[in-house]
């Protein structure tokens, strides 16, 4: 009992949290919606019994993901977002085909008639089952992934390391012997623009 | 055991566990400060209680009564929120933290530890890294040019400095076979502690947990000479005071950690009658602890701060390497 109340009470954040994410037209409000959507599927996780998602879900989304989005944010020191007409448009059809969906969903899963329940643990979650997949059933498709990730890396490194951008980055304001500081520099121009 | 027994057994541990942990951070501050002054030659605090022991508390009723100022270009949700994250996070991971053997209370076996999960370690890696928030956004809501630099640098240098920080890990788990803290401990039983079997990965841990903490060398985030104060130049009174107990909590955690997994947790020589057997664990325990608060404050003062640039391409070009390359030779032998 005390777990339903704490996994309904932990969905019903995570949905308030995803609204808000939503709803708000600060970015970094948004961010921070997102990131309690992330911590409370970990807590979710967590009353499943698959523990060792529920940490993953923390460190990777929650803290190294969603830390990137946040400096992003301050970097470009992104403002309000405005509203447009075409985002009004967006609510207005929006918010009812999102409810229809919602209904029609809960309906199907309702009706077909599969919502049994399971024991905490019952289910494979532990670390070990985890690496047991991971690295045997699934190491092809595993590896192949890590790659794809290499893949797209590089393409990040090669695509940010245009030497036209290198050319038009503004002249900086410090002294030539501290030249390697780049990212303090880049900090600079983010900070200046504040004031 | 019951619910309610249980319920009664975990507020007292945690309680215990909070206001010793709260306790340990008023007085590294008393060491940290004490320290540094033998090491320049100076006395340090003296004139609160002998040796200057109760400076913490007049610190504390001091930061309480100041006036809490709140600039009029701050972001405010956030700018009070920030400190709070921070807070929460750094007393927050201390909970899984075992700090003795365990204890029977009556018929049942109590760990002494607030919770005992089997992925420990991890709980810990997630909720700090969780508390880069609380500078980061405490940078971005003072709206003021050091304090984004501050909060820019500190959520880069600790997203970097983690990556490290876990992979070094990664070679005492592969011997431990468990991310359990308590099985990690069990696992360097005779003397078999991590620090001779992994000495290449404590020393990278030990660096990245500096980082981690923001202690120098690594102490960038507010580096005074550059900054003013980094993200809390804007703070003051209690505000600042939460920053500043959650970095002394953070390094509490960290040097916890470090006993844990490199330094046998609180093994060592038990004897005598069984309330000692009890006491003892947890003395080598908070010793060993002690040992590691003092070598923070020992480098702090002994070396001077890392260039920014030296910061970034020390992390990913020195340590990271060294750490993955811990890791394939620790499989390896394992292997074998």
């Amino acid at each position: 009992m005390p777990h339903l109340i704490l996994f309904l009470f932990f969905g019903a954040i995570c949905v308030a949290g995803a609204i808000n994410l939503l709803a708000q037209s600060h970015p970094i409000n948004s961010a921070l919606s997102l990131i309690v959507v992330m911590a409370s599927l970990a807590a979710e996780f967590l009353l499943l019994g698959a523990e060792f998602v529920a940490a993953v879900q923390v460190i990777v989304y929650a803290g190294a993901v969603m830390v990137l989005f946040v400096i992003t944010i301050m970097l470009l020191n992104a403002g309000k977002e405005e509203h447009t007409k075409g985002s009004r448009v967006a609510i207005v059809f929006g918010v009812p085909g999102v409810l229809l969906a919602a209904v029609l969903v809960c309906w199907a899963v309702v009706a077909r008639g599969h919502t049994g329940s399971v024991a905490i643990g019952a289910l494979p979650g532990s670390p070990q089952e985890i690496a047991r997949l991971l690295f045997h059933e699934f190491l092809l498709p595993f590896e192949i992934t890590s790659v794809l990730i290499l893949i797209a890396i590089m393409g990040a490194v090669v695509l940010a390391s245009r030497p036209e951008a290198i050319a038009h980055r503004p002249p900086k304001a410090e002294q030539p012997d501290q030249s390697p500081a780049r990212g303090d520099a880049r900090q600079l121009v983010a900070a200046g623009k504040e004031h | 055991m019951s619910i309610t027994t249980f319920a009664i057994i975990s507020i007292i541990k945690s309680l215990a566990v909070i206001g010793v942990l709260l306790t340990a951070v008023a007085y590294s501050v008393w060491l940290e400060r004490k320290v540094s002054a033998h090491i320049q030659n100076r006395w340090g605090p003296t004139r609160v209680g002998p040796f200057g022991l109760l400076q913490p508390l007049a610190d504390g009723i001091k930061f309480i009564f100041k006036e809490d100022l709140t600039e009029p270009h701050v972001y405010r949700p956030l700018y009070i929120a920030a400190p709070m994250i921070a807070m929460v996070f750094a007393i927050t991971s201390i909970s899984v933290i075992p700090f003795g053997n365990f204890v029977d209370i009556g018929p049942w076996p109590t760990y002494l530890q607030i919770t005992d999960v089997n992925i420990g370690l991890l709980v810990v890696l997630g909720i700090t890294s969780m508390g880069v928030y609380g500078v980061a956004l405490a940078g971005w809501a003072s709206n003021n040019k050091y304090s984004l630099l501050g909060g820019l640098r500190a959520s880069a240098q600790m997203v970097s400095y983690e990556v490290s920080l876990g992979l070094s890990l990664v070679g005492v788990l592969i011997l431990a076979g468990s991310l359990s803290l308590r099985d990690i401990v069990d696992a360097q039983r005779h003397l078999h502690w991590n620090i001779f079997l992994q000495p290449v990965a404590f020393f990278i841990y030990l660096i990245s947990a500096y980082a981690e903490t923001n202690r120098t060398p690594f102490d960038l985030p507010e580096a005074e000479s550059e900054l003013v104060a980094g993200y809390h130049t804007e703070y003051s009174a209690m505000k600042f005071a939460m920053f500043f107990m959650a970095e002394y909590a953070n390094m509490v955690t960290v040097a916890c950690l470090a006993t844990l997994m490199f330094f046998g947790g609180w093994l060592g020589p038990v004897f005598g009658p069984p309330l000692l057997r009890v006491v003892l664990p947890v003395f080598w325990f908070c010793l060993k602890v002690f040992f590691f608060m003092f070598l923070y404050v020992w480098v702090r003062w002994t070396l001077p701060r890392f260039r920014y640039d030296q910061l970034m391409a020390f992390g990913w070009k020195i340590l990271l390497p060294l750490a993955i390359a811990n890791i394939v030779v620790t499989a390896l032998v394992v292997a074998w």
